[in-house]
């Protein structure tokens, strides 16, 4: 049985750290709020963006004279797995998800025979995927420098890759990132990263379209736009995923301190009604024996 | 008819109105771009788009950098990397 003064500490202690987690709730919902229009103005230039790689995709695609980004390099040997983790913990179990899909995508194609290597982004999945992987070669990219990671970032960690792709380090690159559902559900995702995947084929206009320079060209510059938005949109879901499992994990400590406290208080109560009522007892035999 | 026009960044949807004109820096040239323009893509280099509200007006210069400028039937989509208005 623990002692008033041991109990009254525990009170205290619990009530301070509720008073943290209840802090950094407030906090990541309206960071989430922020995240989340965020992610919402970067669509419009994905989506538009996009469209305009289907209809030159459709016209390019399967000529030998495509670009190297889009035909790869006819190989499939080498894939690079860049995991898009958080830079902060106190998020529950978004890191620890992203880390278990990866490990999933990697010992998928270790078991097809192929070769695997890391590129990380934040800093949260460093150290499991280093303890998992000691051989696999990890490169990665450092956002916590930066408040909120935007686009330059993401240009940044674009072009480093597209230069990796380049000089024939890996054949095949996936992206496994957060997708934000809700404050509540966040999903791994993983997609192809380079080679870029032909987007479907949207309804095709009959109109003639004029390429200015020519068709090869557009798409040659288009398509690290592409990937750097690719990029870009894992940032902002990262970003809202984080911010969104923060505030989930966050309410669920406050609530769990609460009850705790509440425990805490009645066995107080009860302890010191305890020492109280020996005392009484204590003093009323003591009367009774003279 | 105006001609509708759109100015997307990563960052944010700029503009989305109906215009008389805009002229954009396209790589090999600059162009002008009216309603009923035929279908047209080009990249745009580094400079000032000037969008004519109506007929004669004084331009309004947005300095734009790196992206691509698109002209369908529906109207021109200029995509660019960075705006400063």
């Amino acid at each position: 049985m623990a002692s008033l003064k041991e109990l009254k500490g525990r009170i205290n202690s619990v009530k301070s750290t509720q008073k943290i987690t209840k802090a950094k709730q407030m906090v990541a919902a309206a960071k989430l709020r922020k995240a989340q229009s965020a992610a919402e103005a970067a669509r419009p230039y994905g989506a538009r963006l996009a469209e305009v790689m289907a209809s030159l995709a459709s016209k390019v695609a399967g000529q030998d004279s495509a670009p190297l980004l889009m035909r790869g390099t006819g190989a499939a040997q080498r894939h690079l797995l860049v995991v898009v983790n958080t830079d902060k913990g106190l998020c529950g179990g978004l890191n620890s998800n992203i880390v278990k899909e990866a490990k999933i995508q990697a010992r998928a194609l270790e078991a097809a025979g192929k070769d695997v290597a890391f590129y990380l982004v934040g800093k949260k999945g460093r150290a499991p995927l280093k303890r998992e992987y000691p051989n696999a070669k990890t490169d990665g990219y450092d956002t916590s420098t930066v408040r909120t990671p935007g686009f330059d970032e993401a240009s940044a960690i674009a072009h480093e890759l597209i230069a990796l792709f380049e000089t024939g380090k890996f054949d095949v690159a996936h992206l496994i990132a957060p997708k934000f559902r809700s404050a509540l559900v966040q999903d791994p995702h993983t997609a192809q990263l380079i080679p870029v995947p032909a987007p479907a084929v949207a309804s095709t206009s009959d109109s003639v379209v004029e390429y200015e320079p020519g068709e090869e060209e557009i798409l040659e510059a288009l398509l690290p736009r592409y990937v750097t938005t690719q990029v870009f949109g894992a940032l902002l879901e990262r970003e809202a995923s984080e911010q969104g499992a923060s505030m989930t994990a966050m309410d669920n400590a406050t609530r769990n301190a609460g009850e705790l406290i509440q425990k805490l208080t009645i066995q107080y109560n009860r302890s010191r009604q305890a020492a109280i009522t020996t005392e009484l007892i204590e003093i009323i035999a003591g009367a009774e024996a003279l | 008819m105006p001609l509708h026009f759109e100015l997307v960044t990563p960052a944010r949807l700029v503009r989305s109105e109906e215009v008389h004109m805009v002229e954009v820096p396209g790589a090999e040239g600059e162009f002008g771009v009216l309603e009923g323009h035929a279908s047209f893509m080009s990249v745009v280099k580094d400079g000032p788009l000037k969008v004519y509200r109506t007929a004669g007006a004084a331009p309004e210069e947005i300095r734009i950098e790196g992206g691509f400028a698109e002209v369908s039937e529906k109207g021109l989509t200029v995509l660019a990397e960075h705006v400063a208005l």
